[in-house]
């Protein structure tokens, strides 16, 4: 009995988690959409600065993250390929692979290292220092000041990176393509290109979309969640990449599974 | 420089507390404050660690809830008021938190013209203006362009109180203002807090268990002890109080030491009934 209360308990708890989550982005939409136009104007230098960190500043890392996994995807599925004498079709699995699910799911990954800690720590951070208190008793909102930068940030940045994403990965592979699969670097790209069809890259673009929501909720929850003491911000950052990391694969699975089943695609 | 007594202050109410309880959780800490500050007092608010002083001040600026009771400031009862509604009252509210919070990512110019950016529509050239005035009533002219890193801890504190300041606040909260600093450092705030009682004529309430300061800067003290006022009164009438508790807290005695379990045992039981 104790045994299924556990699980009622955890499942409450994970439901309310997943409801303050959605709070925090249901007001950041609010001062996105419905501030402006109540004398609360978007802070969009600060959308901007936070649009070069998230992103701009995450290229060189995720370039070299991605052109390795795009790599290894080639030389995995030519493991496969090669009994069956279709190593031409090693650029076909890159591409698809990549852009389908590797491209956003790494991305995503990468982002919640760099700056979904970040949110949970900066803001974590503010927290302890009395610095969110002070903003709310000079009547400025957190969720304005803070949060919503954040989201705008994430969500035009994270989707631009993906498609950097797959590029790379695309790239890495073509490695492998030349050097071992008698491919021309034309013609990789040319058949990585063949390959994909819009709707292979626009899912990518949409989960992508998800995931920057997704991790700039999550650190930006923890950041605020966080309690009296600098070791408690140092919890909350840990606690915002080990969230941001699982909601994200649950996202993606529920996305995967919505294309699949609703479109086909 | 002329000290004005309390007799001759407007007899306005400024802020009023009726019955102010304050739960966190289960857990009551405020149980059941009243009093008044009135147009143009400095009120401090003394009390020993975790006797729910800060977590007064807390609430009287609105960043926690009151579980019942009401809080009268200007005339609204904040303690049942729209969240719009708050926000104007605190637009003439400032305060000033131990520690300054003042925001690391901006200037200490930033810092101050905050408010003033985000709540009026004045030109950028203006707010510097006005930044630089704060600042110089602070005493800290020239240090627009600072980080608030570089700064000492005394100038981050007047750094926080010329943010305060910044909207020329009615009522001014300064929560342990001589914390961290050395003694020298510290009476140059108090000297601060006076000039500004004087010059604008400010409600201040100052949340302390620096006695020194205490005495040097009050009208009218207040004692808080385990989330109850003990003694209220002004600085002649405080000093002169025969009440234990007020005479232990002033006097700097220290808890009684535990002599045997059954001595340790009654004290214990006390406490709660207290």
């Amino acid at each position: 009995m104790q045994f299924v209360s556990q699980i009622g308990g955890s499942v409450t708890n994970g439901l309310a988690y997943v409801g303050s989550l959605a709070s925090l982005g249901g007001r950041a939409a609010y001062y996105t959409f419905v501030g402006p136009f109540q004398g609360k104007p978007l802070r969009l230098q600060r959308a901007v600065s936070q649009a070069m960190d998230v992103g701009v500043r995450a290229l060189p890392i995720l370039s070299l993250i991605t052109f390795f996994i795009g790599l290894i995807l080639a030389l995995q599925s030519a493991y496969e390929l090669r009994r069956f004498g279709a190593m031409n079709y090693v650029a076909t699995a890159v591409a698809i692979s990549m852009s389908r699910e590797l491209g956003p799911l790494i991305t995503a990954i990468v982002v919640i290292g760099r700056s979904g800690s970040a949110f949970a720590a900066e803001i974590g951070t503010m927290k302890v220092t009395e610095e969110i208190d002070a903003l709310e008793t000079m009547a400025i909102s957190p969720i304005r000041f803070l949060v919503t930068p954040k989201f705008l940030a994430m969500i035009v940045m994270l989707p631009c990176l993906t498609i950097w994403a797959n590029a790379m990965g695309i790239l890495g592979g073509s490695l492998f393509g030349v050097a071992q699969a008698d491919f021309t670097f034309v013609r990789y790209i040319q058949a990585s290109l063949d390959s994909l069809f819009l709707r292979d890259i626009t899912t990518g673009l949409v989960k992508s979309v998800m995931f920057g929501i997704t991790i700039t909720a999550v650190g930006c929850q923890e950041g605020l969640a966080t309690g009296a003491g600098a070791e408690q911000v140092g919890r909350s950052t840990t606690r915002a990449v080990v969230m941001s990391i699982f909601l994200v694969v649950l996202v993606d699975l529920v996305f995967t599974g919505l294309f699949f089943f609703v479109s086909g695609s | 420089m002329v000290t004005e007594n309390a007799d001759s202050l407007d007899t306005q109410v400024m802020i009023s507390l009726r019955d102010l309880r304050v739960s966190y959780g289960e857990v009551e800490i405020l149980h059941g404050i009243t009093f008044e500050v009135k147009h143009g007092e400095t009120l401090v608010i003394l009390g020993g660690s975790g006797s729910g002083k800060s977590t007064l001040l807390r609430t009287l600026v609105g960043l926690e809830k009151p579980s019942s009771g009401e809080i009268w400031i200007k005339g609204k009862n904040i303690a049942a008021i729209s969240d719009p509604e708050m926000d104007e009252i605190r637009k003439k509210i400032g305060m000033s938190f131990q520690g300054g919070a003042l925001f690391g990512s901006m200037s200490v110019g930033e810092n101050v013209g905050l408010p003033l950016r985000e709540h009026t529509k004045l030109e950028d050239s203006t707010i510097e203006i006005m930044v630089r005035l704060k600042l110089e009533q602070v005493g800290l002219e020239g240090f627009e362009y600072y980080m608030p890193s570089q700064l000492s801890g005394g100038m981050k504190k007047r750094a926080a109180v010329a943010r305060a300041l910044a909207m020329d606040p009615q009522i001014l909260f300064f929560d342990e203002p001589s914390a961290g600093l050395d003694p020298i450092i510290a009476a140059g705030i108090d000297q601060l807090i006076l000039e500004l009682k004087q010059a604008f004529r400010m409600t201040i309430i100052v949340v302390t268990h620096e006695l020194a300061s205490a005495y040097l800067i009050a009208d009218r003290m207040v004692l808080i002890d385990k989330g109850r006022v003990v003694a209220m009164g002004t600085t002649a009438e405080m000093r002169a109080s025969t009440q234990p508790r007020v005479r232990q807290f002033l006097d700097r005695v220290p808890e009684p030491e535990v002599a045997d379990e059954l001595d340790y045992l009654q004290m214990l039981t006390q406490r709660r009934r207290l």
